[in-house]
């Protein structure tokens, strides 16, 4: 039998398993956190910082930190709900996201984050960086504009023997997500299609279906994301 | 070649957690790791080429691509800057026939640049093939070029001058000046090497040990000041089959080169500190984590440790103490200002990029290999071994309440004795300034580019972990300097250059501030634009480490500190300006098009 333990969310008192982290918990409990880089199944790693949370007057991951009893967490608030958005206005400039053309859209959680935090024109000027798009596996395409660098992949598509088909190449500022030469073009039609799954954005796109399921019909067409969540 | 690469993963039974000594092998017989290389690595350690690269194209010092046989890199430094580093590099380029970044076409020498080396107060300095350089001047600059393609060798080239103490050692010979110029407890040599291990620990117990330490009420000098005796006592109380001292000498802020002067002339000191610290925790291995600016110590070190083996104060059964094996291997790094972090260190020990973890868990329950970790300063370790001599009641004397003991301070810029001097916590910045030599100062930066730039208001304030803490770090600048371009902009062009990237904030957030305090130095900037860098700086508060979390404070504390400046600069007669100029895009644009702008208002 697991340990039950009880938190507070934004005051509200919640019962939670010892061993669940934060996000876990508020999620099971119909509470929304939001979140891009992690990934159920795999570990999470707090990169895209967007699931930030205050306890004890101090910023945390909700992603990566366990729920331990008595916590009282600060989630839904001014403060929070501005750097959330700050963040998902930061990956915009960053990138070249250009949704209405985008195969993700509709099916896109930084497109539903933005809809949620109500972002109309980033406060941050734009980038418009230069980025590579690769080609060169029969089956995926990836597009470098529009990645987030949240490591979804990187962490969840890997080979029989554990190897990874995709990796981080350089740092900071000119970081990005590399797709092995080798395995991009030995890579299953089904791993592929999986892996577009699992990338939050329009970063990894399957070859040669597209637009299948139609804009308007999509996963966050009508309804928020987190709403799923909520109670 | 394949049998030569292979020999070296064997060398390390082709264990990926030694990735990086792998790296270091191959790239000093090849110059560089090639794509088959990569392959090769990949397919023995049974890892993607991906994730090879992953870690080699992390770390400033390996290339993926040929560099050439001779390979300057040449510090980056606010300092560097201030000490006429431009003339040097013009020197070298004209000498060179190249730019900076480039190889000359024989492929014979290779010009760069670097982050901050750790020779502030000898600067302009560069690292020509693993060798420092330093107080480089044009003439010299032209002299080494000339050398070089006349055939001489690095070293022979090294013949000018030799620095002081241990550096002129063959072993080391480094032209590198410790410039001692204040020395207190630490520093006062009046302590017989090893008496720690020979005569205290054989008949103390752990417990007492770290007793002793805690009740020095001495703090990590590395910077962030955590409590070393309660970091020792947790460490001692994690489960694990193994436990890990290492010693963090990937001294990487900017303007600090203590540990530096320490590692050269206290390394029995460092290391001492190291195997106490492994016998009150209960650990049988340490790990020193040695940045690559400082490989020329590397073999003087590793000698060292030789000698301690042969005394029995390494390896088994140390000082006949039954049962406490103990020993120490030296990481070398690959330049990584990240890297610092302790928990980046970690990674990066394993082989991986220098990527900071997620805390909790803390190093001290999850650190190397997962298992029980205890990661202190080089200066730390040092102190530890004279205050076990000593008595915590000895080191209490020492500085004030809130602040005990003494500190290393780097100092350098714009004062006439830069240097190491040794002081007790308390010393007031104007006693600081005075005793260094330096007059007409406009501002100081505190704690390196991650601390806080000061100006004179703030000069009566004292150094301690409740005013104003630092890990050594202080640069000086005069009122002849410009502060925004000459410091506050090298700063954050090194935040963005050292980022990990993996937090969104950190990676993007400088870069970002960076665009807002160009447009204010080029005279395109208004008042909000000031108050925008203040509030969007907020949003790095939530990056997972100290540096992502300070990477505008160049910025913050500038506007803070020095606001007229900024005031100075923005436009006053416009509240809005975006900042584009479309002369200056129709320009570039009809340079693409070969065509010539006319432009109908001017006309």
């Amino acid at each position: 039998m697991t340990n039950k333990i009880k938190i507070k969310i934004d005051g509200k008192e919640i019962i939670t398993d010892q061993g669940k982290t934060i996000v876990e918990a508020a999620h099971e409990n119909g509470i929304f956190i939001p979140t891009l880089c992690n990934f159920a199944g795999a570990l999470p790693k707090g990169c895209c910082r967007m699931c930030t949370i205050k306890i004890n007057n101090r910023f945390m991951t909700s992603c990566t930190t366990p729920a331990a009893h008595g916590m009282e967490v600060e989630n839904n608030t001014i403060e929070i709900n501005d750097f959330r958005k700050g963040i998902i206005e930061l990956l915009f400039v960053s990138g070249n996201h250009f949704c209405p053309s985008c195969e993700k859209s509709g099916n896109c959680e930084l497109q539903a984050l933005a809809y949620r935090y109500q972002m109309m024109v980033p406060r941050f000027p734009y980038d418009f960086p230069i980025k590579s798009v690769d080609g060169s596996s029969p089956y995926i395409i990836k597009d470098q504009n529009r990645c987030i660098l949240c490591k979804r992949c990187i962490k969840t598509i890997k080979d029989e023997h554990g190897r990874h088909y995709f990796a981080f190449k350089e740092r900071g500022h000119k970081l990005e997500v590399l797709l092995d030469e080798k395995m991009g073009k030995e890579i299953s039609s089904a791993l592929a299609k999986k892996a577009m799954e699992n990338c939050p954005v329009g970063s990894i796109i399957y070859k040669e279906i597209g637009f299948e399921v139609p804009i308007g019909q999509r996963k966050y067409d009508h309804k928020p994301i987190g709403s799923e969540i909520e109670n | 070649m394949k049998d030569r690469i292979i020999e070296i993963i064997n060398k390390y039974n082709g264990d990926s957690a030694r990735l990086m000594d792998i790296l270091h092998d191959i790239q000093a017989i090849s110059g560089y790791v090639d794509k088959a290389t990569i392959a090769i690595l990949a397919d023995k350690l049974n890892l993607s080429a991906a994730q090879i690269k992953e870690t080699v194209s992390f770390y400033h010092f390996y290339s993926d691509k040929p560099l050439a046989k001779v390979n300057i890199y040449l510090n980056d430094s606010v300092t560097a800057n201030m000490n006429g580093r431009k003339e040097v590099l013009n020197a070298f380029e004209e000498a060179c026939g190249i730019k900076i970044g480039g190889v000359t076409t024989d492929g014979n020498i290779g010009l760069f640049s670097t982050s901050c080396i750790g020779m502030n107060d000898q600067e302009p300095a560069a690292i020509i093939n693993d060798k420092v350089f330093t107080c480089l001047t044009p003439y010299r600059a032209k002299q080494i070029i000339n050398g070089l393609k006349q055939g001489q060798q690095v070293e022979e080239l090294m013949v000018e001058a030799c620095g002081d103490g241990n550096n002129a050692l063959p072993v080391i010979n480094a032209m590198v000046y410790n410039n001692i110029r204040r020395k207190g407890a630490l520093l006062n040599h009046d302590y017989p090497l090893f008496t720690v291990i020979k005569d205290i620990l054989p008949n103390t117990s752990a417990e007492e040990i770290i007793d002793i330490v805690s009740e020095s009420n001495i703090r990590g000098r590395g910077g962030a000041g955590f409590p070393s005796g309660l970091k020792w006592k947790f460490g001692s109380r994690a489960k694990g089959e193994h436990r890990y001292i290492i010693c963090n000498a990937d001294e990487g802020e900017p303007g600090t080169f203590k540990d530096r002067v320490l590692l050269t002339e206290y390394p029995e000191m460092v290391f001492e500190g190291m195997v106490t610290a492994g016998y009150a925790v209960g650990a049988d291995v340490g790990l020193l984590y040695l940045r690559y600016e400082y490989k020329y110590l590397l073999a003087y070190l590793n000698g060292v440790l030789e000698n301690m083996r042969k005394i029995n104060y390494l390896g088994q059964s140390i000082a006949g103490i039954v049962d406490f094996d103990f020993d120490i291997r030296i990481q070398l790094g690959a330049g990584a200002y990240i890297c610092g972090e302790e928990s980046a260190l970690i990674e990066s020990l394993e082989g991986k990029r220098g990527e900071p973890r997620d805390k909790p868990p803390f190093p001290v329950e999850k650190g190397y290999l997962n298992l029980p970790t205890v990661v202190n300063n080089v200066e730390t370790l040092a102190t530890v071994v004279k205050i076990i001599k000593n008595g915590a009641a000895w080191y209490n004397q020492l500085g004030n309440k809130d602040s005990v003991g003494t500190k290393l301070l780097s100092i350098s810029g714009d004062c006439r004795f830069p240097g190491i001097f040794e002081v007790e916590w308390g010393l007031k910045i104007s006693d600081i300034l005075d005793m260094c030599g330096a007059d007409e100062v406009q501002a100081i930066q505190v704690g390196g580019p991650s601390g806080a730039l000061i100006g004179e208001k703030d000069f009566k304030r004292e150094l301690s972990y409740s005013d104003l803490p630092t890990g050594g770090s202080m640069i000086v600048f005069n009122k002849n300097r410009d502060l925004l371009t000459e410091v506050v902009l090298n700063f954050m062009n090194f935040f963005i250059e050292e980022s990990c990237g993996t937090c969104s904030t950190c990676r993007n957030m400088p870069y970002v501030l960076r665009g807002k305090l160009l447009k204010v130095i080029n005279g395109r900037g208004v008042k909000t634009d000031i108050e925008d860098m203040v509030n969007w700086a907020n949003l790095l508060k939530v990056s997972r480490c100290g540096l992502g979390q300070t990477a505008a404070n160049p910025i913050v504390s500038s506007i803070r500190n020095f606001r007229h400046l900024y005031d100075a600069l923005v436009q006053k007669e416009i509240e809005y300006d975006s900042g584009f100029s479309l002369e200056a895009s129709v320009l570039e644009s009809c340079k693409a098009v070969r065509r010539q702008p006319l432009f109908h208002h001017n006309a």
